[in-house]
């Protein structure tokens, strides 16, 4: 992990801290200098910069949110793997086409244990990005994901899928290879898993392309996370004719955590640290890893046909209608 | 540009993956073909289940039109005909949603996007939904996916096949998350399906797109389409944004994806009923 600089990682939104990150940089600086001890001053300075920051974010607005989500040095999946997961072995290729780099997967041990992972890959930098194809899956991306899974199945362990891409690619060999089919295929696959299966949203879930790995008996988010049916800038310019009001779009479409997690389509909020995943990636991953361990715990006494039909009545339960 | 050339692109923007046509046949005496502009005595396309005489461009069906052409006289069934969509989100856009529910009942008289129930096709029973593209872009929301899962169900119960045709732009966004769950819901179905050892048939017809496509759409045991159909994941527009570049000529149309092996058939509408009635009677023998 890149050392973090707090002041260059710092969102539009929170400008006011800025200044602070300033002013505390100057008296470290002078306190390094001088023989007057500075302490007191940079230890309220730092409580200061702590309030503010838990100001800005108790009130974060959808679209802020969708910032922090999309956040280039937001912890990726590959991260993730290394700091929750020991043993990985990664696994690459669909067998019938390619490997993806936008989807990664493998075996792993979770303290201890055999399981699976999977999950969507974005880049923290430009050319990592497109290596990546900023996180967007072609159909050999959820092909490999549903091998791989079958691996699980069939070796009884459970599987964990890490959700994080603005969407499947949408590109000419996407739609000749067959993204719709590979992505509706893993839907009906996933529905009929055997083992534990958990999916946490760890940055942007982005729609067909996020649920295409996210049918998990548990559906876990990150506090950031956002999860939504199209992004709030594609939602913006069709129903509101205008891509800049996506501020709108994204508090119509509910996509933060809280709203997801009333409405019922996520089980849990994983809380992340002050200031996003990307200001303390040891903690957010250590959050990660025990909401995992704690939602596969109660799953791993279930039979094969009780995860199946658990699984199946969670999503077949989904659905706001009226009757009569 | 030469002439030729400027035909050519003429010719090709014709063709072209999007051009936006109105859904329905107003109830004028003629109709100017969407696709080679000939004018078409009404009933005369009627007659020719809404197929054009002169270059087999396929209109779109209505629910309506799509049940008259294909199942057996009389034998329809529709089933959770009293489903209805709510505004749970409180969406508003340029106008809310719950306005835009009761307008698209105004437009389609319809409840919704599909119409589920069973009916026979050659005698055979059948467990048959058939999407609406008139009812807000035959989007898919929470009653769509309500009405396809319980028509799976259906089916498991009554052991016979499922048969869907779809057209549709894809989930509702005036649902928000709830449309993408559809996808799954429809999905898992499918699964349960295809456990019971049922046959499912999909009849993917014009438009067929995102979160349709992305689910039960392309899952058929054998897929459908009918010719000229535009069916994909991403729509055209969004792959040309993205890529910035033309797309090919067919791209996304029914026989581009024959060609590329996601679809078993793709089948003329005059010749539709005996097709899926031959299939039915491969899967179940019995006189
Ligand atoms: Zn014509």
């Amino acid at each position: 992990m890149k050392k973090n600089d707090p002041v260059k990682n710092l969102l539009p939104f929170e400008k006011p801290l800025v200044e602070l990150y300033e002013k505390w940089e100057e008296l470290k600086r002078l306190s390094g200098q001088s023989k007057i001890n500075m302490d007191e001053e940079i230890r309220l300075l730092e409580k200061r910069i702590e309030a503010t920051r838990r100001d800005i974010f108790t009130q974060l607005s959808p679209l802020q949110i969708v910032q922090i989500a999309r956040h280039m040095q937001r912890p990726t999946t590959l991260d993730y793997i290394e700091q929750v997961f020991d043993n990985f072995v990664e696994l690459h290729g669909d067998r019938n086409f390619a490997d993806d780099p936008a989807m990664v997967a493998g075996i792993a041990k979770l303290d201890g244990r055999s399981v699976v992972v999977i999950g969507h890959q974005k880049g923290k930098t430009t050319k990592e990005n497109i290596a990546r194809n900023f996180g967007m899956a072609n159909p050999e991306g959820y092909r490999k994901a549903l091998r791989i899974m079958r691996i699980a199945e069939r070796n009884e362990k459970p599987i964990i899928a890490l959700i994080d891409t603005p969407g499947a690619y949408p590109g000419i060999g996407a739609e000749e290879r067959g993204q719709a089919e590979a992505i509706a295929k893993n839907l009906r696959e996933m529905a009929e898993l055997t083992v534990p299966f958990i999916s946490v949203i760890t940055g942007e879930g982005g729609s067909g392309g996020a649920l295409g790995i996210g049918m998990g008996n548990r559906v876990l988010m990150l506090e950031y996370a956002i999860y939504s049916v199209i992004s709030p800038e594609g939602c913006a310019s069709i129903l509101f004719r205008n891509a800049a009001r996506a501020n709108e779009a994204a508090v119509a479409m509910k996509i933060t955590a809280k709203d997801l997690l009333e409405l019922g389509v996520i089980d849990e909020i994983i809380k992340e640290p002050a200031g996003g995943a990307h200001n303390n990636f040891a903690a957010s991953a250590a959050n990660l890893k025990s909401a995992i361990m704690n939602n596969l715990e109660p799953l791993l006494s279930l039979s094969h046909r009780e995860l199946i039909a658990h699984r199946y009545n969670k999503f077949r339960n989904m659905g706001i209608f009226e009757e009569g | 540009m030469s002439i030729h050339e400027w035909f050519k692109k003429k010719k090709l923007e014709k063709e072209g993956a999007y051009v936006r046509e109105r859904l329905d046949i107003p109830g004028n005496l003629w109709v100017k073909c969407y696709k080679c502009s000939q004018a078409i005595y009404t009933k005369e396309l009627e007659e020719n289940l809404k197929v054009c005489p002169k270059c087999g461009y396929h209109f779109k069906l209505t629910h309506f039109e799509r049940i008259n052409q294909l199942v057996d006289q009389n034998t329809f069934k529709e089933i959770n005909a009293n489903i209805k969509s709510v505004n749970f989100l409180n969406f508003t856009d340029s106008k809310s949603y719950t306005k835009r529910i009761e307008d698209a009942i105004a437009k389609s008289s319809l409840k919704d996007a599909i119409v589920t129930g069973t009916g026979k096709l050659g005698g055979k029973d059948a467990a048959l939904g058939v999407m609406d593209f008139s009812y807000m872009g035959g989007s898919m929301g929470s009653v769509v996916g309500e009405k396809i899962a319980r028509l799976i169900e259906l089916a498991i119960e009554k052991k016979i096949p499922v048969l869907i045709f779809s057209s549709s732009g894809g989930a509702r966004m005036q649902e928000g998350i709830m449309s993408l769950m559809q996808m799954a819901k429809t999905s898992a179905a499918l699964g349960r399906l295809r456990e019971n050892r049922l046959p499912y048939v999909s009849v993917i017809t014009d438009p067929t797109t995102g979160g349709t496509s992305a689910s039960f759409a392309m899952l058929g045991d054998i897929n459908i389409a009918e010719p000229g159909a535009l069916i994909g994941f991403a729509g055209p527009r969004v792959i040309e944004q993205t890529i910035r570049q033309k797309l090919p000529p067919g791209f996304q149309r029914a026989e581009y994806l024959l060609e590329h092996g996601m679809v078993d058939v793709v089948c003329e509408r005059k010749a539709l009923k005996d097709t899926l009635v031959k299939i039915l009677r491969w899967f179940d023998e019995k006189e």
